[in-house]
């Protein structure tokens, strides 16, 4: 069967990533000028960059913490598709960017959400300053996504260096295996010590300077982990419905509607694990974070509609929706529940992120809609543009012929 | 449950399987069972058999696991015998879903088992025929059913064309009845030699 090789980009696809980047620089500029000084000091502004660069950082890199694990787990199913995965998680390159660049100006213009800058005369805060300083923060958040880049990186030059000159034996391929093995194993380690434990808490639990959630990173990840599948599933439908990746069928499809069924249990599973423990206990200092979220004292906090919504549609919507094996199968239903996974998730940041800088009230609108469609206008763009300069299909790697005939 | 008559072929191999089933089907014979040692992917496909609704029947207890049990929850500590514990309102959502959570699970995995035993005929104190009693260690067996216009000896042959080693004709019940293995029967005595082809 002859195969298409390189994606071909599509002019309206072309048109339409740009537009959405013109509407996010536009959307960051009259953020700027309305947000970006006065009363709060830029809080609105720089919560907003701060909620929509992390979100769309994190799931583009879960593309690369997927193929890794799959990987690992010698996983084959996953080569027919590998390519689609590997090009999105080059946008963690121009995402990572931008997120240094803000993370490093929370720092450094200091638009007063990180608390802990100044932990003068507050006990807990200088209990935590060996923790919470902006030296340590800074260091930790380029080694966090330097180290994504370059490692990612990496496992996209181990699996593109076949393409031109296949494996000789079956010796080759098993020492092929064991390189793909130790590098993703690595690159596991740093996702583990980075977006599993110690980033999150610096970038986002830290905006509630003296509460803390062991669960925290691990509710992060998964937020962010079964964003970034519904990210790789809307990609490689749309691929499958211009005419590429001839070799993927439902049963891949299939395969990642289960992921994204499973994660958003998963998602839910630590939401409340996390929920629950603050509820039972009842202690002051850890109830608070949730005062804006849920409820206090039989009234309900500003954020209580949207968590709730937020909380339907990544929990109930999946669960529901895709349980049947028939809708994971669907190409319409996958893509729509992709959709709404990412939306969803997005509004979980949202939550994360606003009920903590102001817990009064919600002042989500066009702005943060706008950041947000600059972002996934970027994603498009440079997915797009890698998907056009390598091949789409990992033709020599080992387990080709097991993703092939891959059925569930 | 009747007594019906069958052409009972034994292959040694699983590939030759897959195109023996596709032929038989597009003969037109009743294929009855194929019993194989191990699950062989894509067999079913070829079977034409369709998909089980077991999994239905598993949503179905488990929603009938998740509303009995938050009910039962909710009767209890609102209405029967309300606790104050821990000052906590006495219809403590939170702390119940881990319970409701744990029975949804238990009532859809035992009544799924329930019900695959009861849909394979498998229960204590109950028997069934066995066509080929090594089709649990080492052979593939494919039974068809005769139907009236199905000719016994055109069958047979038919068989060992497409690959069947051992070949015989039973009557047998093809539903469960009362009965014990270790008691009403020595497994392997008296077994009837398969005819060779």
């Amino acid at each position: 069967m002859a195969i298409k090789e390189f994606f071909d980009i599509p002019a309206r696809y072309k048109n339409w990533s740009m537009a959405l980047m013109g509407v996010g620089v536009l959307s960051v500029i009259i953020g700027f000028i309305l947000y970006g000084t006065g009363e709060h000091h830029g809080a609105r502004f720089w919560g907003s960059m701060l909620h929509n660069s992390t979100y769309f950082l994190l799931i583009t890199n879960a593309a690369m913490f997927f193929i890794c694990a799959a990987t690992l787990a010698m996983g084959g199913f996953q080569i027919a598709f590998r390519r689609v995965s590997e090009a999105i998680s080059i946008a963690v390159y121009p995402l990572g960017v931008i997120a240094l660049v803000v993370l490093i100006a929370l720092c450094v213009v200091d638009p007063h959400i990180y608390h802990w800058l100044h932990p003068k005369g507050d006990k807990i805060l200088e209990g935590k300053s060996g923790f919470l300083n902006s030296g340590f923060y800074i260091i930790w958040t380029i080694l966090t996504i330097g180290l994504w880049m370059v490692l990612g990186r990496k496992m996209r030059q181990i699996s593109r260096e076949l393409d031109n000159n296949p494996l000789p034996d079956v010796e080759a391929g098993r020492r092929y295996i064991f390189k793909n093995s130790v590098w993703a194993s690595i690159f596991i380690v740093w996702f583990g010590l980075t977006a599993m434990s110690v980033t999150p808490w610096l970038w986002l639990m830290s905006l509630d300077a003296h509460w803390f959630s062991t669960m925290y990173s691990w509710y992060t990840f998964a937020s962010t982990f079964v964003a970034g599948l519904a990210l790789i599933t809307i990609f490689v439908v749309y691929m499958k419905n211009q005419g590429y990746l001839e070799y993927t069928n439902e049963e891949h499809i299939h395969d990642l509607g289960k992921f994204m069924f499973a994660f958003s249990i998963f998602w839910t599973y630590l939401w409340f694990a996390q929920y629950m423990l603050i509820w039972y206990a009842n202690i002051p200092e850890e109830t608070i974070y949730f005062k804006s979220r849920v409820t206090s004292n039989h009234h309900s906090g500003a954020y209580t509609g949207l968590y709730w919504f937020m909380f339907c549609i990544n929990f109930i919507a999946p669960i529901l929706i895709l349980m049947r094996r028939g809708s994971k199968r669907n190409y319409t239903t996958v893509t729509f529940m992709a959709i709404v996974i990412i939306f969803g998730h997005w509004l979980d940041f949202y939550q994360m992120v606003f009920a903590s800088i102001s817990p009064e009230h919600v002042e989500l609108n066009l702005f943060d809609f706008g950041v947000a469609a600059g972002f996934v206008g970027l994603i498009m763009y440079s997915t797009g543009k890698a998907m056009a300069k390598y091949p789409l299909l990992a033709k020599n790697h080992p387990f080709i012929k097991e993703s092939i005939i891959h059925h569930t | 449950m009747a007594v019906k008559k069958f052409v009972v072929g034994v292959f040694t191999e699983e590939e030759p399987l897959f195109e023996a089933v596709k032929k038989v089907r597009k003969t037109g014979y009743k294929l009855h069972e194929v019993y194989t040692p191990f699950p062989i992917h894509g067999l079913d496909h070829a079977m034409g058999l369709r998909d089980t609704s077991i999994h239905t029947a598993g949503f179905l207890y488990a929603i009938f696991g998740t509303t009995s049990m938050l009910s039962f929850m909710t009767w209890c500590l609102t209405t029967d015998w309300p606790w104050n514990i821990g000052g906590k309102p006495h219809f403590a959502l939170p702390a119940w879903i881990p319970i409701t959570f744990e029975f949804t699970v238990l009532c859809a995995c035992v009544g799924m088992v329930l019900t695959f035993c009861y849909l394979c005929q498998l229960a204590p104190f109950v028997k069934k025929h066995h066509f080929n009693l090594r089709s649990t260690d080492d052979q593939f067996t494919m039974v068809i059913e005769c139907t009236p216009k199905t000719n016994e000896a055109e069958l047979s042959s038919f068989l060992g064309g497409i690959g069947a080693t051992g070949i015989n004709v039973q009557n047998a019940e093809t539903g469960w009845w009362l009965g014990r293995y270790d008691k009403d029967q020595k497994l392997f005595e008296g077994q009837s030699e398969t005819v060779s082809a």
